[in-house]
């Protein structure tokens, strides 16, 4: 197929692929999750089991290796159509019974149905994981092939770019992005609109060539919601790209993609050759005069990377170190031109918006933060995955209802919202007392701090930062009664540390000083004092370093000081930790009413300090104890206890 | 912010400390206080280079309509009409905490102490790594060489908490002419010590370079 020279071309190519004759197709996810399943081996037996079966010419079976799904706990994911089953964690070995039961004979293989609850579902839309979630940007995200462009055009894409292209003027292109009220994904929430028409302006002003970057860095651990926006569906980000590019009169966009994503740059890649082969991209695209194309920059590992001016000088060929601004990027960017950087999921969003209208996006969520967003969500939650949600549901309905709650015996303790740089906030309302309110304490709080029940704690970006985190990129962190702040404030400001790039004082200093004190801390050691100066050195941070990264890294310290101070405390002064973690401040005890003496724990214990007589109840040598747990985990009966 | 409604040649005229100041165009708020004679600590500023921004000490915090910041005062420039004040309680909770812990970054320097002790901090919780240290990172000898001089013979190596000063690809230099420009700019002679090792000089050759 040559270059579609025009609109109409494109739309008698989108009529013919959608005129191709239905067949059953089986949607095998090859996302991150179901990959670390064997999804890629899923994916050949059924290809292995179709030839061998020599189905091809009756059933006529598709074998579509999509993106994720979004339920990742339950991987691997198959998704058949037309019958419309959702079979869950589905190994090589049961796909010949998939094919013979029911590619070929119609039939339901029960046990391979997600159950839960003694219910059995069917269909992924009745799961309650997927019922309250409202996708839009991860639509076609596991119902493509991202390998194939004319999926995707089946499934509606370029559209927008097409009205873009011939029904709007570049002013009414960024009027429907500003009225829908898009607000930045990638962490700040800066109203996407304001942005472009900035960079119009300036370029404007100073007349010359401008850029467009999406930022698909996505550093935070555990986080991959542009990964599979990426993987899953790339041209919805070219197309949001080149509508943007339309918008600013940009020619040349860069697509900044993790180092450690080979899999999203080679989707992209595809997705761009394709795009340029049917003219999409390039010169003159679909005869309307409008040229654009994308180049893809690997990134160069680094977390600050992801920070907009330490990308840039990346893409520049400089040292990805981030620059005071101002100048900000929509002043003076790459190359010193007005330079647009978005993330990758807000171009993602830029088509529908297009497609469907200002109003109609506005609609969903919540005033001041409209449309959907996709957070990752891990941790102590049953099912965990990728939801997309709309702005403004309570914290509640995503971990309670999406996320199907704590899945041992422990209570919910609290949230950590936008990723390692997010604030960890309890779950349910802790009664705060009245001089922890006080103006001098608040000072050293994130500034609008407003206590309130968490489970119903709107997730958007204001009510987030209301309650002194972040909505960051959607990073979502539930942790149980077996989780200490302590412990998890030290984690991420371990991972902050590594990851800084070390050009000023209060973030390179002071990452490691506060890691002291927390060192400290979790050895009891210390004095209730210290928790204070701890937050003043957090508070130092906030205000005294030069990009973001220095300057939100002491979020989970001062958000867990806030709610759990008497957590550290119980460190500092019981030398305890309550939550059974930091480890030279507990002991293994085994509970000799409930403990069978099944020796199991003496046979695990690596340093041999559980003694018992078969079927006697055991005991643990304390001075030969290194706290590793092992028993504890072992235990069938659970009389291995913590304190 | 914007400055529009000062042409380019007009004096900009805003608040330091409550006291009416002006600033020239293209004056940074540090120099406009300097101007004035309102001290300001610095350690990584100099005439001579761009500034970088490394040290923080110089942040102030500024007032301008309802917004509130807390900016370092060498890289911004003011606007007509700004409030910015040099002592409040955020600016000295930045200063001294940055002091406290150059105190346990460069033990061996005497001029980190004199100006620590001259903001209030005599003595460090943070732990010592090497009790020989006096070079906190801060840039300026990188700056100077690179720009001033012309050449590259020193580099930042490593990145984050493991930053050194280094020559580049850690061997000495041939690039370095013994100039001495770094030497002087350097706040804490920090890199008195190390110019020797910095210049290339076969016989010394050791291939772990200008070690820190
Ligand atoms: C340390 C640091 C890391 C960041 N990493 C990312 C990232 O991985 N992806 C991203 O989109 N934005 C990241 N950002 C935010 C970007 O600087 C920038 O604000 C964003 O790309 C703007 O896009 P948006 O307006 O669409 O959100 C990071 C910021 C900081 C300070
Ligand atoms: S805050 Fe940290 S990451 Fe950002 S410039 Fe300073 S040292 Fe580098
Ligand atoms: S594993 Fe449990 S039951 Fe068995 S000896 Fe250890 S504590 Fe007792
Ligand atoms: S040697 Fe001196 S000038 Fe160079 S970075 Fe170290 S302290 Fe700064
Ligand atoms: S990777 Fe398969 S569902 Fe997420
Ligand atoms: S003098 Fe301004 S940051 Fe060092």
């Amino acid at each position: 197929m040559g270059k579609l020279k025009s609109v109409a071309e494109l739309e008698s190519l989108r009529a013919q692929v959608l005129a191709a004759p239905d067949r059953p197709v089986v949607r095998v996810c090859l996302g991150p999750g179901c990959l670390a399943q064997g999804a890629d081996k899923v994916s050949r037996a059924f290809k292995a089991a179709i030839q061998e079966r020599n189905i091809l010419a009756d059933v006529q079976p598709l074998i579509k290796e999509t993106g994720c799904h979004g339920f990742c706990s339950q991987g691997t994911l198959v998704n058949l159509y037309p019958s419309d089953l959702f079979y869950v964690q589905v190994k090589p070995a049961d796909v010949p019974e998939i094919v013979d039961q029911t590619l070929r004979e119609g039939k339901v293989v029960e046990r391979l149905l997600y159950a839960d609850n003694g219910a059995r579902y069917r269909s992924a839309a009745e799961v309650p994981f997927y019922k309250l979630q409202h996708k839009v940007i991860l639509k076609n995200v596991g119902l493509i092939d991202p390998l194939d462009i004319e999926d995707a055009l089946k499934a509606g894409a370029y559209r927008s770019l097409v009205k873009a292209l011939t029904q709007k003027t570049t002013d009414q292109i960024i009027d429907t992005v500003t009225i829908a009220g898009l607000r930045g994904r990638g962490g700040g929430g800066f109203p996407t609109g304001f942005k472009w028409r900035k960079v119009v302006e300036n370029a404007r002003e100073n007349p010359g060539p401008v850029f467009i970057v999406a930022n698909g860095d996505e550093g935070d651990p555990g986080a991959f919601m542009d990964r599979a926006i990426m993987e899953g569906d790339p041209h919805a980000v070219l197309e949001g790209m080149a509508i943007g590019a339309r918008a600013m009169g940009a020619e040349q966009g860069y697509l900044y993609v993790r180092a450690e994503y080979p899999f999203a740059v080679r989707t992209l890649n595809i997705a761009i050759e394709q795009a340029r082969a049917l003219g999409l991209l390039g010169q003159d695209i679909l005869g309307t005069g409008f040229n654009f194309d994308v180049q893809i920059n690997r990134g160069a590992g680094a977390f600050v990377c992801g920070e907009e001016t330490a990308l840039l000088a990346s893409i520049e060929g400089r040292v990805g170190e981030p620059v005071t601004r101002p100048p900000y990027p929509v002043e003076q960017g790459l190359w010193d031109r007005p330079t647009v950087i978005n993330n990758v999921e807000t171009w993602a969003n830029v088509p529908h918006i297009i497609d469907h209208g200002a109003q109609w996006y506005a609609g969903v969520g919540v005033p001041h933060s409209t449309g959907t967003k996709i957070f990752s969500l891990v941790g102590k939650v049953k099912n965990s995955g990728l939801v997309e949600v709309p702005m403004g549901i309570t914290l509640g309905a995503i971990v309670e209802e999406i996320g199907g709650g704590v899945p041992g015996k422990e209570r919910f303790k609290a949230v950590q919202t936008g990723g390692p740089s997010g604030g960890i906030i309890p779950y349910e309302f802790k009664e705060l007392p009245p001089e922890d309110l006080k103006l001098d304490k608040v000072g050293l709080q994130p500034r609008g701090f407003m206590p309130m029940e968490l489970k119903n704690l709107p997730v958007d970006f204001d009510s987030l930062a209301q309650a002194g985190s972040i909505m960051g990129s959607g990073g979502m962190i539930v942790m149980d009664d077996r989780d200490c702040v302590v412990d998890v404030a030290r984690y991420f400001l371990r991972f902050l540390e590594e990851e800084s790039c070390g050009k000023c004082l209060p973030c390179r200093l002071g990452l490691k000083g506060m890691q002291e004190f927390l060192n400290n801390f979790s050895q009891g050691k210390g004095a209730p004092a210290d928790i204070d100066a701890l937050a003043s050195l957090g508070m130092a941070l906030v205000d005294g370093s030069l990009c973001g990264l220095g300057r939100t890294a002491p979020n989970p310290v001062l958000t867990s000081i806030r709610y759990f101070r008497d957590e550290y405390l119980a460190h500092i002064v019981d030398h305890k930790c309550p939550a059974g973690v930091c480890r030279d401040l507990i002991t293994y005890r085994i509970d000799a009413d409930i403990c069978n003496g099944c020796t199991l724990c003496a046979k695990n214990c690596p340093q041999a300090c559980i003694a018992g007589a078969n079927k006697e109840p055991h005991t643990i040598d304390q001075d030969a104890c290194i706290r590793c747990g092992v028993c504890m985990d072992v235990c069938p009966v659970d009389a291995v206890v913590v304190a | 912010m914007s400055s529009s409604e000062n042409s380019a040649t007009d004096v900009i005229n805003f608040f330091i400390d409550g006291q009416p100041v002006a600033a020239e165009p293209g004056w940074t708020i540090l120099e406009t206080a300097r101007h004035h004679h309102i001290h300001i600590p610095t350690l990584c500023s100099h005439p001579a280079v761009t500034p970088w921004g490394s040290c923080r000490l110089c942040v102030v915090e500024t007032r301008y309509g309802k917004r509130v910041q807390v900016i370092p005062s060498c890289l911004n420039p003011p606007v007509a009409e700004l409030e910015v004040f040099t002592q409040s309680e955020r600016v000295k909770n930045v200063r001294r905490w940055v002091l406290e812990m150059l105190l346990a970054e460069c033990p061996a320097s005497r001029e980190i102490k004199k100006l620590a002790a001259a903001h209030g901090v005599t003595a460090t919780r943070f732990a010592i790594t090497d009790p020989e240290e006096e070079c906190l990172r801060c840039g300026l000898c990188v700056a100077v060489c690179n720009e001033v001089v012309g050449v590259q013979a020193l580099t930042f190596g490593s990145r984050g908490v493991k930053k050194v000063l280094e020559t580049p690809y850690r061997v000495p230099n041939n690039a370095c002419i013994g100039c001495g420009c770094c030497v002087s700019v350097c706040p804490t002679g920090a890199l008195q010590k190390r110019l020797d090792t910095v210049r290339g000089d076969l016989s010394r050759r050791t291939g772990h370079g200008f070690a820190h």
